[in-house]
């Protein structure tokens, strides 16, 4: 009888937290207010890898995600395209994920808005679409670029496209972002990329994955920056000056872990005074 | 005619983030039925995806374009038929032999990489001078991740009991493991409530036009 009652009370709490969550994350989007982000290191060292690469280079972005991290993703690959054109480099996107290649389509429509017709498909961006393989495509890339894609997502021939017209392996890029949300993603781009043909590579995952990607961040530059979650998408934006979809959801997400801290410490004394009424009632037991 | 395809998607996404968030509440047919046509879904959609984009591009427009030149791919072709014998039981031993080159290769190609990036390049990382860096904050950091790792290590040690003065980094290395658990945590916390954020703004901002 007291299990069942102790259960109700559980689902009942549960349901009050799930309330309170939905409300710390739904009024701030309601009524957006100004918080404050500052870059992170992390972030501003992929961000210099792309503003220190000259003008007219030939670069990869790998969409290797699909519609359901798409709010954490989505802003890092619209900011670092606006990044890459900004600097005049010439984008080549590719996918590990199948419905990548559907995501690069949506992120450079999204930023074309902002370049209208100053940037032309297949001279300053290209998408050569999904190859399943991971590391194994991008080891073929080494040998040979064109094997691997012979044509792009509009099918056209590999070398009737412009901006691949000298770039023959993967050694020709000078540098790679994997926008990834697991496997195949930026682990398979770190070890081959770069650890196979030192291409500097870096990274935008998911909040969850990035802690695992972390100690790739080091004195080795096996990853030149990296990008965790929302919040370093907000800071990339920050670092290009515009306040995207990104900053805006940093109002919801910093009410929402104010929240979940408090929640933390209610339960946490909760647990304390439990503990203290039992030992209390030990001691009245024993005498 | 797009423009009512779009709010159909709309109502249809609308419909199906509840569906799939009165869950929260209890286990109810709407949640069900979303996550029936979710799993179905999909199912259909690799399958039409393997065809379209993967069997036909890469194997069969070849061998069918250009049989001289891409004859080799009949192997790949064969132990990939093989593999599909799994769903006859008198037949599935077939199936060993491409699930055994597959374990073999990836394994080979994998081991080969992660020798240079896990292993040597990460080794390589932690060799490092602390005081060749200027600020405070690098100088700090580095000598913890120097401690940090080699605890963290020693903790993995089971050859020599750790008790008396062999429990001291023993102990050092759970509190930097405690350390890096919080953090993942942390991560986890903030990419849930980023998804939460997607979805409520999906809902606000698209459906009910509440927020523009």
């Amino acid at each position: 009888m007291s299990e069942d009652i102790n259960l109700t009370k559980t689902l009942r709490e549960r349901r009050i937290i799930f309330l309170l969550l939905v409300l710390a994350v739904a009024i701030p989007i309601i009524f957006p207010f100004s918080l404050k982000t500052h870059s992170t290191p992390l972030t501003e060292k992929a961000f210099n890898l792309i503003e220190s690469t000259p003008a007219g280079s030939p670069v990869i972005i790998s969409f290797d995600y699909d519609p359901s991290t798409v709010t954490e993703l989505q802003p890092m690959a619209i900011a670092i395209i606006e990044h890459a054109w900004r600097k005049n480099h010439r984008i080549i996107a590719m996918a590990m994920w199948p419905q990548g290649s559907q995501m690069a389509d949506m992120a450079f429509s999204e930023v074309q808005k902002k370049f209208g017709e100053e940037k032309v498909y297949g001279v300053d961006y290209v998408n050569l679409g999904y190859k399943p393989g991971g590391m194994v495509i991008i080891q073929t890339m080494g040998r040979n670029l064109k094997t691997v894609f012979p044509k792009d997502t509009a099918m056209n021939d590999y070398d009737s496209i412009p901006l691949l017209k000298n770039i023959k392996t993967i050694k020709d890029i000078k540098y790679v972002v994997s926008l990834s949300a697991g496997d195949p993603g930026l682990r398979d781009w770190i070890m081959t990329a770069n650890g196979k043909f030192g291409i500097p590579v870096a990274g935008g995952t998911t909040a969850v994955s990035a802690p695992g990607f972390l100690p790739y961040v080091n004195d080795q530059n096996q990853l030149s920056g990296l990008l965790g979650g929302l919040k370093a998408a907000a800071e990339y934006e920050l670092l290009l000056g515009y306040e995207g979809t990104a900053s805006r959801g940093m109002n919801p997400q910093s009410i929402a872990h104010l929240l979940i801290l408090a929640l933390i410490v209610a339960g946490n004394i909760r647990v304390w005074r439990n503990r203290k009424k039992e030992k209390m009632a030990k001691e009245v037991n024993n005498g | 005619m797009a423009e009512l395809m779009k709010t159909i998607g709309i109502w249809l996404s609308a419909y199906f983030t509840l569906s799939i968030f009165s869950f929260l509440y209890k286990d109810n047919p709407f949640y069900k039925l979303a996550e029936q046509i979710f799993v179905g879904l999909s199912a259909a959609y690799w399958l039409v995806y393997t065809i379209y984009n993967i069997l036909i591009p890469n194997l069969f427009n070849k061998l069918f374009t250009d049989f001289a030149h891409n004859w080799i791919l009949l192997i790949p072709m064969a132990l990939g038929i093989m593999m599909l014998m799994r769903m006859f039981p008198k037949l599935e031993w077939l199936s060993h032999y491409p699930m055994a080159i597959m374990v073999g290769t990836t394994a080979a190609i994998a081991m080969l990489l992660a020798f240079q990036s896990d292993f040597l390049s990460q080794i390589a990382a932690t060799m490092v001078n602390p005081f060749k860096y200027s600020s405070p904050v690098d100088i700090v950091g580095t000598i913890l991740l120097i401690i940090g790792t080699i605890c963290g290590i020693y903790f993995f040690y089971f050859s020599k009991k750790q008790e008396g003065f062999y429990k001291i980094p023993s102990k050092v290395g759970i509190w930097f493991l405690m350390v890096s658990f919080g953090a993942s945590f942390g991560y986890t916390v903030m990419a849930r409530i980023s998804l939460l954020i997607g979805r409520l703004d999906f809902l606000l901002r698209d459906w009910l036009h509440i927020i523009r």
